[in-house]
């Protein structure tokens, strides 16, 4: 004989209620006003390696096409950006961002002694380490342990994902992963676990009961904030039915809201292409851009385009040549978009690769991703870039 | 609690991969000295090698049957990718086969260990051979010594290739392997200098292994020239560099440390550390001496070190096999779980292994643990999805895994069809009075009651015949934070 689970969740959703959820709420209202006006930063990790060379191709330089005989984009193909560069041609959304001033490409973007392991190179841009130092928690993490003292909820970061990457765990507090706010919501309106909940609010202790307790009561307290927030701003716009359509449309309604998360992460994958790169690509690029057109235009609408930074990067790029399968294989440096009303400087931030000077094969690394970072937390977040990151860092100045 | 009760489950929790259901009854009697001596003894034998390869990988690398044949040839693209695709499959084979041993094992004390080595000595190739061959390794070295422990997976082929001693060679030293193994397999940071580094790099130039895995000096890559390591000097060869770091008390020290950590608490108490290291170093690194220390100490059973451990979820999966036996009708289940909750055996996040502690547990995770219970008895599906692996996808489509869950329409693949032997758990109520039966099973399911209640799990507790409601206590009880400790 089964056991009548339906039967506890009628139960149960008729002696809580919502009994609980004023409890969480009220005393963080207070402290966490409207976020309006505050900058927000979504992270756009491209999984896999992105090949950046035919990201942003350089259409004037012959090695690039001796080197690709079979997967080069010819220049006209290519959106024209500036003399050297055109983007990927189904990039079109992009290239209209660029021509508004509103994109900003940064190039030969990544760290001493690369590695080539997606997991481990994943790793040292999500934890922001060097490549021979291994920690246990990530850049935005951390970033969170900085700005979540004493409060109630995770919620200043949210990856919009079933798990949580490494570079949303801090060494105090972990961000908060979540596919879509209305299941997260209904999980977390499970009797059983508000129950729990209810009779094992208790001191703090540090002890790992009360660790799991507390993380418990995050989740559930989270989990109503988010939702209660998320509907408030369900917007009109339609985006595409796709994974990445449903998180920028999850997000355009959140930023319109007055939550209090100030960075959203959100990937897209398998860029990972060793054979057959050229349809993999565009399926991976047409996806992105049919569904970023709708997300800058939710985000202009709501006058909330000039505090919205859209920061993409990839574990690695791919290597020069290409191989024998129309693939390229693991690279080293590669370059970021980073998308915003609110950009200082625009287009092509520095120079394109130089192919003449290869490392074995590959893209010699110009400019080390931390100093990104850095930027964007001191000037655009307004954190403590050298507590999160272990070291100062030279800005750049795109914001 | 009765007995010893809570002592021998904590034992079986710590030295094992929980109580078995069959072992319920004696849990309040035995002595917990007992009961270890008696996991000792039935961890002694020599364990079974596993072997899961495919036929073809095996018969192709078995053609190789002189290590002159095997050292001439290179494999071509086509015998590569075969392999290649080969090894994820395998890989998960292996998996699931060693998770199958660590359930039903009574080796119970050799399979923990050995998944503490394969945590410590973390590699991975995606070569089914080579890994496969570390895991034998590190299975039949678990209890025996350090230092033959520590030869044996330097000179793996999984471990020369992870960390790139294959590309180490005289005149352009590759130092991934030397750092490795002082900062994270024998002393630990800070006992060494970057010069240490360099220089034990060059005693391990050559070091490499034929296709089959097995090893293999390349004399002319050696570089047999003076070097000086930790303040000695000589024309040192890499056996050597271990044998000097062996030297080192302080490799017992960090070595102990990370097993009282893995084993009894991640607050660590130096002193019985130090205690214990010095038993370490002075027994020439019986590994099996060490835990008869470790597990016959008074302070193991000390109420600070009882459930205050966060399972990891290899040990929370494990565990609930054991406590709960069941029959898996889709084996591979297990894999979705070992990614959802961040431990996939074969794929350590780095060579540091996993962090473990507090690391294992975030909203999303302990959100999946407290439903899963309910999701095994239901035979339901996960819901939640796990991120894809581009290491072990190689950008090919898997045809047994999560990648195509996107596009999956039937939950198949994720439900979690488990016949649970109810029957076999339920005899251990049999003598149970029904008034005793929520605080019986309670004391025999969690080790730390915290704030937990009858109250609270009443209305959840299904009354309409004694078998249901032992039944729902359980699938209720493991349902709960509590339950993730141990």
């Amino acid at each position: 004989m089964l056991i009548h689970r339906r039967k506890f969740l009628q139960l149960g959703t008729l002696a809580t209620g919502s009994s609980l959820l004023p409890k969480f709420l009220k005393a963080f209202e207070r402290s966490h006003g409207g976020m309006s006006g505050n900058k927000v930063l979504v992270v756009l990790q491209l999984s896999g390696g992105n090949d950046g060379l035919n990201t942003v191709i350089p259409v004037r330089n012959d090695i690039y096409y001796r080197e690709r005989p079979g997967i080069s984009i010819a220049k006209d193909k290519a959106l024209s950006l500036q003399a050297d560069g055109g983007l990927h041609p189904a990039l079109t959304h992009l290239k209209t961002l660029y021509d508004e001033g509103n994109l900003a490409i940064l190039q030969n973007v990544g760290y001493p002694n690369p590695d080539r392991s997606h997991f481990r190179s994943m790793d040292i841009w999500q934890s922001a380490s060097n490549s021979n130092e291994y920690l246990n928690s990530g850049w935005l993490g951390r970033y969170l342990d900085a700005q979540c003292v004493n409060c109630s909820r995770p919620t200043q970061v949210l990856e919009m994902d079933d798990m949580l990457s490494l570079a949303l765990s801090g060494n105090q507090m972990k961000g908060l992963a979540l596919r879509d706010p209305k299941r997260l919501y209904e999980t977390s309106r499970d009797p059983f676990f508000r129950d729990l909940l209810e009779a094992g609010s208790h001191v703090e202790t540090g002890d790992p009961d009360s660790y799991l307790y507390k993380v418990m009561a995050e989740t559930l307290s989270s989990a109503d904030y988010i939702f209660e927030q998320s509907k408030q701003h369900l917007g009109t716009t339609i985006y595409p039915d796709t994974e990445i359509g449903k998180n920028f449309k999850t997000i355009a309604s959140l930023i319109a809201s007055e939550i209090n998360t100030r960075v959203y992460y959100v990937s897209l994958g398998s860029f990972d292409t060793h054979a057959g790169q050229q349809a993999k690509q565009e399926k991976l690029f047409s996806e992105l851009n049919d569904a970023l057109r709708p997300f800058t235009d939710d985000l202009k609408s709501s006058h909330r385009f000039e505090d919205t930074l859209i920061m993409s990067f990839s574990e690695f790029g791919r290597r020069v040549g290409e191989n024998g399968s129309g693939g390229t294989d693991h690279g080293t440096a590669n370059n970021m978009f980073l998308i915003s009303g609110g950009l200082k400087n625009k287009g092509m931030l520095n120079e394109m690769p130089d192919l003449s000077r290869l490392d074995d094969g590959d893209l010699e690394m110009q400019l080390d991703f931390k100093r990104v970072y850095a930027t964007v937390l001191n000037k655009w977040l307004q954190a403590d870039d050298q507590l999160i990151l272990g070291k100062q860092f030279d800005y750049l100045n795109f914001i | 609690m009765n007995g010893y009760q809570q002592k021998n489950q904590h034992l079986w929790w710590r030295a094992g991969f929980g109580p078995p259901a069959d072992k319920v009854p004696e849990l309040p009697k035995v002595k917990p000295e007992h009961l270890f001596h008696d996991l000792l003894k039935a961890s002694e034998k020599k364990p079974v090698f596993f072997d899961v390869a495919d036929q073809r990988v095996n018969e192709m690398m078995m053609s190789f049957q002189s290590p002159d044949a095997a050292k001439m040839r290179a494999l071509n693209p086509e015998e590569k990718l075969m392999i290649r695709k080969k090894s994820v499959q395998d890989i998960y084979k292996l998996n699931i086969r060693w998770l199958q041993e660590m359930t039903e094992s009574p080796a119970q004390l050799r399979e923990k260990m050995s998944l503490f080595w394969h945590g410590h000595f973390a590699a991975k190739t995606v070569n089914i051979l080579y890994d496969q061959a570390l895991l034998n390794v590190i299975r039949e070295h678990a209890l025996g010594s350090f230092r033959d422990l520590l030869l044996s997976v330097s000179k793996s082929a999984s471990m020369i290739r992870f960390l790139n001693n294959n590309q180490n060679k005289k005149g352009h030293p590759n130092e991934n392997f030397a750092r490795e193994l002082m900062e994270l397999f024998t002393i630990g940071r800070g006992q060494y200098t970057e010069t240490d580094v360099k220089e034990s790099a060059r005693a391990f130039t050559g070091w490499n292994t034929d296709i089959r895995g097995a090893f293999d000096l390349h004399v002319r890559q050696h570089d047999d020239g003076v070097k000086t390591f930790l303040g000695k000097t000589g024309n040192f060869s890499g056996e050597e560099i271990l044998a000097i770091l062996l030297d080192q008390r302080q490799t017992a020290v960090f070595i102990t440390r990370k097993i009282y950590r893995f084993f009894v608490n991640d607050i660590v108490d130096e002193e019985i550390v130090n205690l214990l290291a010095n038993r370490f170093f002075e027994s020439n690194y019986d590994i099996k001496d060490l835990l008869v220390g470790l597990f016959t100490a008074a302070s193991f059973y000390d109420p600070k070190n009882i459930g205050t451990q966060i399972k990891s979820p290899v040990l929370w999966m494990v565990g609930i096999r054991r406590q709960l036996p069941m029959e898996l009708e889709n084996p591979g289940v297990q894999l979705i779980l070992e990614r959802l909750l961040g431990q996939v055996l074969f794929s350590p996040p780095n060579v540091a292994g996993w962090p473990g502690g507090k690391h294992w547990i975030d909203s999303s995770s302990l959100m999946l643990r407290m439903q899963l219970p309910r999701i095994i008895d239901q035979s339901d599906s996960i819901l939640t999805r796990p991120k894809d692996d581009d290491d072990q996808m190689m950008g090919m489509r898997d045809p047994e895994f999560p990648r195509n869950l996107k596009k999956l329409k039937s939950p198949a693949l994720t439900m979690f069809r488990a016949k649970i032997s109810w029957d076999l758990y339920l005899q251990n109520f049999s003598n149970t009075p029904d008034a005793d039966l929520y605080a019986v099973i309670r004391d025999m399911l969690l080790q730390k009651v915290g704030p937990l209640n009858e109250n609270t799990l009443t209305r959840y507790i299904d009354e309409s015949s004694r078998e249901v409601r032992i039944r729902s206590i359980t699938i209720r009880l493991m349902g709960t934070p509590e339950y993730q400790l141990c």
